[in-house]
C-alpha cells in the first residue's frame, strides 16, 4: 500500500487516539506536576443551629486573585510522585537507614499507603494471571470434549461470571460470604468455627479478592482459547494418535504450542486488567485490607478533598507500570515477529 | 402498609394537590429557572417535592437527588451560568463550597423572604448568610433497654463509652451476645468521621488555632484510638466493613445491643418493616456518650441546609429561594414529622428525634466547619484500619495520620 494511501486509511483512528488517549494522558501529566495556588487564610466569626464559633475560612477574593495569576497552579515539579502519599522517597530512606532487619524495613515500607497498593496490585497479577490461563484452557479442553448438544449450554453457563458486571458480582459474593451468607455459614459449619469471618482477616480478604478476580476472568480466557481449539489442525492430531500420543501428550505438544500466540494474547491483556484491579475493592469493602493503584485514585478523587495532582501523580505511576509489566512480553513477540519476517 | 398509613397518605397527597393548585409559582414573578441538586434520603425527598409545588406560571423547576452529589456539585456549580441554582448540603459540604467561592450571601434574600426562619436557621460566616439549615443529625447511642435489663443495668449506666463498654462486658459474661456493639467504622469517610467525634469529646482541638498545621499526636489522640479500638473488640471481627446500611441491618436483626449510629436511621428502625417487634420495643436513644473524664459526648453535630449558587441570575437565585423555602415550610414538616430532626417551626420531636436533641442539649460540638478538615477526615479513616487491625501502635498511627494529612494539605496549598 502507498504511504499516502496508508496515511489517508489511518487518518481517522489516529485522529481519535490523539484526541481520545494522547490529549487526556497529557493533561494527567500536566495535572500531576501542580499542586493548588495558596490558600488565603482568615479568620472569622461562623454561626449555625449549634452556636457561633469562631473559625478558620478562606479569603475567597484574595486566593481568587492568586487562582487567576495562576490557572494551572504552582507547579511542583515532582513533588506528588516523591511526597508520602506516592513514591516516598524521604520516609523510604528514612525507613531504610533506621531500619535494624529487611522485616522492619518491609514493614515500614508497606505502612506506606503507596507501597501497600503496590504489594496487593501486583500479587493480585501475579496470582490472577496464570490461574486464569490454565483454568480457562482446562475448561476449553473440557467443553470442547462435551457431545454437540449440550456445548451451548455449558458455554453459556461458563461465560456468566464475565457477563455480570463486576461491581454487581463482587457485591453479590460479598453477602455470600458474609457470617449468615450461604458460603459464609457453609465455612463455618465445615471448619466448626462460629467466629470464622472471610472479611476480618487480611489474608482471607486477599484470598477472596483472589478467587473472584479468578472467578471474573477465567471465563474470557476459555471463550478465547475455545474459539482456537476450533483451529487446530486434524491432521497433526491424527499423526500424534497414530505416533502412540496419549491424550495428555496430544494436549502438551500439539495443542498448547499451537495455542501460543493466544496464550501471549491473553497473558497481555490479563496483566493490563488484573493491573488495573478496582471493583473488587469496592465491592467487597475490602479498603481495610487491601488497596490497589486504581483505588488509590479512586480515594482521592472522591473524598471530601479531592486530590487532583495526586490522582494524576498515581495515574502515570500505574501507566508506567503497566509499561513495565507488558515489555518482556512486546520484546518478546517482536523478536518473533522479526524473525519471521526475515 | 396499614390502613392508616393509607389513609394518612392519601390526605397528604389531596393536601398536596390542593396547595399546588393554590401555590403555582409561589409568587415569584415572571420566568424563573430553579434546578436543585442533593442527596438522595426521604427527608430531602420531601423538601424537595415541597419546593416542586411553586412550579407553573413561567416557573420551572428541576430536581436532582444523587448519592454523589458531593463529586457533581462542585463543577456543576463552577460553570456559569451553573447547573443547579440551589444546592442541600450539610456543615462539610458546604465547607467544599465555600472554598471554591461557589455560594451566595442570602441576607438580602432572607430579609425579603424569610420571615418564617428561626435565627438558628441561618448559617452566617463572617455576617453573610451562606446557607439555610432546616434538619439535624448526629450519631448517638441506641441501646436495647430489655437487654441492658437482663444484665441489671439502665440508660443511666451506658452514659459514658467506659460504661457503654463495662455493659457490653456484662452482655457477652451473660452469653446474650458475644458481639454487642457496633459503630459505623468502615475503612473510610465512616471511620474517619468515628475518629473526629471520639476526638471532639475529649475537647481538644484538631488544629493549631489559626493555621492549618495538625496537631492530634498527644495525649487525647492516643485516649482517642484506645477507645474505639476497645470498642471495635466488642463488634463483630467484620467491623472494618460497617457502614449505616450494615449497622442498621444489624440492629433491626437484633444482633446488637449498644450502637453508635445515625440520627437518620432512627425513623428506619423503629418502623414495622424489617425488624421483629421484640427489638422495636425494646431499642431507645439516648445522646452519645462521653468518655475520658470528659463531659462532651464524643460525637459531631451536623446540619443539612440549602445554598443558593452563585452564578445564577438574581432572578434565578430569588426564585430558587423562594422554592426552597416552600421546600421547608410547616406544612411540609407537618406531613413528614418523623423523616427527621427538622430545625423548621412546627416540628414536633417525636421519639425518633430524641438522641439528636439529647446529644445537642449535652453540648456536642458541631462538626468543625475548616477548609481543611476534609483532608485530615480523610487521613484518619485511611490510617486508623491498621491500627484497629492490631498492625501498629497508637502513636505510629497517629503520627502515619498527620503525615497523611500535611502531605494532602501542601498539595491543596493549605500549608
Amino acid at each position: 500500500m502507498p504511504h499516502r494511501t496508508f496515511f489517508w486509511f489511518i487518518l481517522p483512528s489516529l485522529a481519535a487516539m490523539v484526541l481520545f488517549i494522547a490529549f487526556p494522558i497529557i493533561s494527567v501529566i500536566i495535572q500531576s506536576i501542580h499542586v493548588e495556588h495558596e490558600q488565603v487564610l482568615i479568620s472569622v466569626e461562623n454561626c449555625g443551629p449549634f452556636g457561633c464559633k469562631q473559625i478558620t475560612a478562606i479569603d475567597a477574593e484574595a486566593t481568587a486573585l492568586l487562582k487567576a495569576d495562576q490557572p494551572l497552579g504552582q507547579f511542583s515539579g515532582l513533588d506528588n510522585y516523591t511526597n508520602r502519599n506516592h513514591l516516598a522517597f524521604k520516609e523510604v530512606s528514612k525507613a531504610w537507614h533506621s531500619s535494624e532487619s529487611v522485616g522492619a524495613f518491609f514493614s515500614a515500607l508497606l505502612n506506606l499507603p503507596f507501597y501497600k497498593a503496590l504489594l496487593f496490585t501486583l500479587s493480585y497479577t501475579f496470582v490472577v494471571t496464570p490461574f486464569v490461563i490454565v483454568l480457562g484452557l482446562a475448561i476449553a479442553l473440557g467443553v470442547n470434549g462435551l457431545p454437540k448438544l449440550a456445548k451451548g449450554p455449558t458455554i453459556f453457563v461458563s461465560l456468566l461470571p464475565m457477563i455480570v458486571t463486576p461491581l454487581i458480582g463482587s457485591l453479590i459474593l460479598f453477602w455470600m460470604i458474609d457470617g449468615d451468607g450461604v458460603i459464609g455459614a457453609t465455612l463455618k459449619y465445615l471448619f466448626d468455627d462460629p467466629n470464622l469471618s472471610l472479611k476480618a482477616s487480611p489474608t482471607l480478604t486477599w484470598i477472596m479478592l483472589f478467587v473472584y478476580g479468578i472467578w471474573h476472568s477465567a471465563p474470557f480466557s476459555f471463550i478465547v482459547f475455545y474459539a482456537g481449539l476450533q483451529t487446530v489442525p486434524e491432521d497433526t492430531l491424527e499423526a500424534a494418535t497414530i505416533d502412540g500420543a496419549n491424550r495428555w501428550q496430544r494436549i502438551r505438544y500439539v495443542v498448547v504450542p499451537y495455542m501460543m500466540p493466544l496464550v501471549v494474547f491473553i497473558t497481555l491483556m490479563q496483566l493490563m486488567d488484573n493491573f488495573r484491579v478496582f471493583e473488587p475493592i469496592v465491592g467487597f469493602s475490602s479498603e481495610a485490607s487491601a488497596t490497589s493503584l486504581s483505588w488509590i485514585i479512586y480515594n482521592d478523587l472522591t473524598q471530601d478533598t479531592q486530590l487532583f495532582g495526586s490522582a494524576g501523580a498515581t495515574s502515570v505511576l500505574t501507566i508506567v507500570g503497566v509499561a513495565i509489566l507488558l515489555l518482556p512480553v512486546l520484546v518478546r513477540t517482536w523478536r518473533d515477529f522479526n524473525r519471521k519476517s526475515h | 402498609m396499614s390502613k392508616f398509613k393509607t389513609f394518612a397518605f392519601t390526605a397528604t397527597a389531596a393536601a398536596m394537590l390542593v396547595s399546588s393548585a393554590a401555590n403555582a409559582g409561589c409568587g415569584i414573578n415572571g420566568n424563573a429557572n430553579v434546578s436543585i441538586l442533593g442527596n438522595d434520603f426521604p427527608a430531602l425527598h420531601a423538601v424537595f417535592s415541597a419546593a416542586e409545588q411553586c412550579a407553573g406560571d413561567g416557573v420551572t423547576i428541576i430536581k436532582n437527588h444523587n448519592k454523589d452529589f458531593k463529586n457533581l456539585m462542585v463543577p456543576a456549580l463552577s460553570s456559569s451560568p451553573a447547573e443547579y441554582s440551589a444546592v442541600t448540603v450539610a456543615n462539610g459540604t458546604l465547607v467544599t463550597l465555600m472554598n471554591n467561592d461557589l455560594v451566595r450571601p442570602l441576607n438580602d434574600l432572607v430579609e425579603k423572604h424569610g420571615a418564617g426562619l428561626n435565627k438558628t436557621q441561618l448559617v452566617s460566616v463572617d455576617g453573610k448568610i451562606m446557607a439555610i439549615a432546616f434538619m439535624a443529625n448526629a450519631q448517638h447511642l441506641f441501646y436495647r433497654s430489655d437487654i441492658l435489663e437482663q444484665v441489671g443495668l439502665t440508660a443511666n449506666d451506658v452514659q459514658t463509652y467506659e460504661q457503654v463498654l463495662d455493659a457490653a462486658q456484662r452482655i457477652r459474661d451473660a452469653g446474650i451476645m458475644e458481639y454487642p456493639v457496633a459503630l459505623n467504622t468502615k475503612a473510610g469517610w465512616n471511620l474517619g468521621e468515628e475518629f473526629v467525634n471520639m476526638y471532639l469529646g475529649t475537647g481538644s482541638n484538631m488544629f493549631k488555632a489559626g493555621t492549618a498545621e495538625v496537631s492530634i499526636n498527644n495525649a487525647d489522640g492516643v485516649a482517642t484510638l484506645n477507645m474505639l479500638k476497645q470498642l471495635s473488640s466488642y463488634s463483630h471481627p467484620d467491623f472494618l466493613t460497617f457502614d449505616s446500611n450494615t449497622t442498621q441491618a444489624m440492629w433491626e436483626g437484633g444482633k446488637l445491643a449498644l450502637a453508635t449510629m445515625w440520627g437518620s436511621r432512627t425513623a428506619g428502625v423503629l418502623d414495622d418493616e424489617g425488624s421483629t417487634p421484640e427489638v422495636v420495643n425494646g431499642t431507645n436513644f439516648a445522646a452519645a456518650p462521653s468518655f475520658n473524664g470528659g463531659s462532651t459526648p464524643a460525637s459531631s453535630l451536623w446540619w443539612d441546609g440549602f445554598v443558593i449558587s452563585k452564578n445564577v441570575s438574581d432572578a434565578d437565585a430569588e426564585a430558587s429561594f423562594v422554592a426552597m423555602m416552600n421546600g421547608i415550610s410547616t406544612e411540609m414538616v407537618q406531613a413528614n414529622n418523623d423523616a427527621a430532626t427538622w430545625l423548621i417551626n412546627g416540628y414536633k420531636p417525636s421519639k425518633a428525634a430524641s438522641g439528636v436533641a439529647a446529644t445537642a442539649m449535652n453540648g456536642a460540638s458541631p462538626y468543625p466547619m475548616l477548609p481543611f478538615m476534609g483532608a485530615l477526615h480523610g487521613a484518619a479513616g485511611a490510617e486508623l484500619a491498621d491500627f484497629l487491625q492490631g498492625n501498629e501502635s497508637a502513636e505510629q498511627a497517629l503520627s502515619d495520620m498527620e503525615a497523611a494529612y500535611t502531605t494532602a494539605a501542601k498539595e491543596k496549598g493549605f500549608l
